[in-house]
């Protein structure tokens, strides 16, 4: 083990270095570019050996990935926002194939209006397309996911490519002390990657195929149950992982201070941080409130939402997103989840952050304010002008 | 090289079999033969598109080597990965090969095309070109000649057919200075069947570009497939050429064209062309002409 000052793009190439990827097709875009960068280094300087590929665009980028997954090799890419929507074919593919490839994506708003600033509509937009979303706080958990997104795409009862997300930015240029392990620690965690889902000579196979309508429903059926199958392999990878490392990040979610809380704000990715503080402060002033930080938006952790906020007597849901015409698609989520489980208390949704707008410590205080005293179900927060303007 | 593969020593087994092309498919032929050539080892990446329409469908599947069907844009970059992926994983004489129609080679596929070659990975990449995209219903491609009637460029009172030019696939893979380049038709197997052979011993990316008619397409009997690759080359529509170490060569080079007209008129595509129509197509072919004589060397 090691300690360094590296940024989340940084810590991430770190955790793909110790995972030891066959091939990594690379592809540059802001703020993701940075990690393919290091990852050349560390191929040039020989620290990590990899065939790695300059594709000339995403669409090939997760092509190739695929391609190198078909034969059984271990393959990494990453990209952000543009990148993401331009492969968007290529990642139902890679789903639907159950190639377990894993990507970063460094989160960032989508054109147009052009703006490389981070927001979560990029990934968001891609609930639906068969991947496991991750997202992730700060430097340390980026490299710790980095590992831990193998060990979970390439268990056999998954089979599912993860995409890591790193908020594009504050947590992708933004620098930490950074705990990296030793490669020794990294192999007993990381298993070499084993698929029967491959290319054989002794056993060629026809891979990719069409399924028609009398069998296409089952093999959609299966890619759903292994998804939902994967909640019990993240928590091993979880509990495994802090065995080794002494680090655990809860598995699906973790909470803070909901225990007793009467009044829990959920969140993901690097806001996070903040949200904490508020709850200190919170806290101190005797306010019951609480925080619930979403590390996985696919698969959804439904039921445990539901545990962490059965007591509460409101909750509300922060993104960095909209589906326009509607509200946050995490709002969304987050409401199915509570009906589904009975509880039935008011919630709503704080849309902020879009386009890299800042979003303050005051701006979380008015989110836990609402969420006791009530409001609008959707709000847009932090707005410069007034909304009828 | 090895030992010439002939038609007396070219393997009986079959490696693209029990598919439901259509009667007379030559596209399916090009396939057929590429594989016999390759043999085993080959790992075979095909699009969307014809070829895996007819042969992939679970649990019917046609390949008795390893296969897969990337996306329509995507059969260069995924030949990348497998190729990258094998070599990392320290397997031994295997050979990626890639083969997409004209749309999904000279359209959608062209980028990653270009990258493939730019890159130089060490596979062979078949466009097998029936000049429209005949999976979805014969509509024109790039590679669509000129005049050609296709369900999206009718021949009507205003518009006579497709209005431009075949892209010239065979000199843009030229142009990125790749170890090996040809053309081919099925008319001429012998001639393609050398050239697969040649390209499996080539380090690097090398492009074949075989002309292989699609009788539903073109408007022509099932059984009039091979003769009519063979009068496209005869007419000098078509040409039979290699690029290696920088230079063209000419593999076959008439004294005499077959009349263009005659090839025009037996296909339904080109049912509706006048006289005008045929010498404009007659003075693209000698223009054509002229500057591959002028420039290539002759075998």
């Amino acid at each position: 083990m090691s300690k360094a000052f590296l940024s989340g793009n940084e810590a991430f190439a770190e955790g793909v270095r110790l995972a030891k990827p066959h091939v990594i097709s690379a592809y540059p875009i802001t703020p993701q570019t940075i990690v393919v960068e290091r990852l050349s280094e560390m191929v040039e300087d020989k620290s990590l050996k990899s065939e790695f590929i300059h594709v000339e665009s995403e669409h090939s980028a997760l092509s190739c990935a695929m391609g190198a997954s078909a034969i059984g090799a271990r393959a990494f890419t990453a990209t952000s926002s543009q990148g993401l929507l331009y492969m968007a074919e290529c990642l139902q593919y890679a789903s639907g194939g159950r190639f377990p490839i894993v990507m970063m994506n460094a989160n960032r708003s989508t054109a147009l209006p052009w703006n490389i600033y981070g927001d979560q509509r990029d990934s968001i937009s891609q609930l639906d397309c068969g991947w496991i979303q991750v997202y992730v706080e700060d430097a340390q958990e980026s490299l710790d996911m980095a590992l831990q997104s193998f060990f979970i795409a390439e268990n056999e009862k998954v089979s599912i490519p993860v995409m890591v997300n790193l908020d594009g930015f504050v947590l992708t240029h933004t620098y930490e002390a950074v705990e990296i392990p030793s490669q020794e620690q990294a192999d007993e965690f990381l298993p070499p990657f084993k698929t029967e889902n491959r290319m054989d000579f002794d056993n060629p196979k026809n891979m990719a195929f069409s399924a028609g309508p009398d069998s296409n429903m089952e093999f959609k059926l299966q890619q759903h149950k292994a998804m939902l199958d994967s909640k019990a392999v993240i928590e091993l990878a979880d509990k495994r992982f802090s065995e080794i490392f002494g680090r655990s990040y809860g598995g699906l979610i973790d909470t803070y201070k909901t225990d007793d809380a009467e009044y829990i704000l959920i969140t993901f990715g690097s806001i996070t941080g903040l949200v904490r503080e508020v709850v200190d402060e919170l806290r101190a002033e005797g306010r019951k409130v609480g925080l619930v930080k979403l590390r996985y938006l696919r698969p959804f952790p439904d039921t445990e939402i539901a545990e962490a906020v059965k007591n509460a007597k409101a909750v509300g849901t922060l993104e960095k997103d909209i589906s326009f015409g509607y509200e946050g698609t995490v709002y969304t989520n987050v409401n199915s989840a509570l009906i589904k489980n009975g509880i039935a208390i008011p919630s709503y949704n704080f849309i902020a952050g879009l386009g890299g707008r800042d979003i303050s410590k005051e701006d979380i205080f008015h989110m836990f304010e609402q969420i006791e005293k009530g409001g609008e179900y959707v709000n847009f927060v932090g707005l410069g002008v007034n909304a009828d303007e | 090289m090895s030992e010439r593969i002939t038609a007396k020593t070219i393997t009986d087994n079959e490696f693209f079999y029990g598919h439901k092309a259509c009667a007379g498919c030559g596209g399916s032929l090009a396939v057929r033969m590429a594989l016999k050539v390759l043999g085993e080892r080959a790992l075979t990446v095909i699009p969307a598109g014809c070829m895996s329409a007819v042969g992939f469908n679970f649990p019917h599947l046609c390949f008795s080597n390893n296969a897969i069907i990337s996306t329509f844009a995507g059969t260069a970059s995924m030949m990348t990965g497998i190729e990258a992926g094998a070599r990392a994983l320290g397997y031994k004489n295997y050979k990626v090969v890639g083969i997409a129609g004209d749309g999904g080679t000279a359209d959608i596929g062209i980028q990653a095309l270009s990258g493939a070659i730019d890159r130089n990975d060490d596979v062979i990449y078949i466009c097998y070109d029936n000049e429209a995209y005949m999976n979805t219903g014969i509509q024109k491609s790039g590679l669509t000649p000129y005049g050609a009637r296709t369900t999206t460029t009718p021949a009507g009172q205003n518009i006579r057919g497709n209005i431009r030019p075949k892209k010239n696939m065979f000199e843009i893979a030229a142009a990125h200075d790749i170890p090996y380049a040809a053309t081919a038709s099925i008319g001429y197997i012998n001639d393609f069947i050398d050239k697969v052979q040649k390209a499996a011993e080539i380090k690097g990316t090398s492009y074949i570009h075989v002309v292989a008619p699609c009788p539903t397409g073109w408007g022509i009997q099932t059984n009039d497939t091979v003769e009519i690759a063979k009068e496209i080359v005869d007419c000098g529509l078509w040409y039979l050429a290699e690029y290696e170490n920088g230079e063209f060569k000419l593999n076959k080079n008439p004294k005499e064209f077959s009349p263009v007209e005659a090839y025009l008129k037996k296909q339904g595509r080109f049912k509706h062309l006048n006289e005008e129509d045929i010498s404009e197509i007659t003075s693209q072919r000698d223009k054509k002409w002229q500057k591959i004589r002028r420039d290539w060397t002759a075998e």
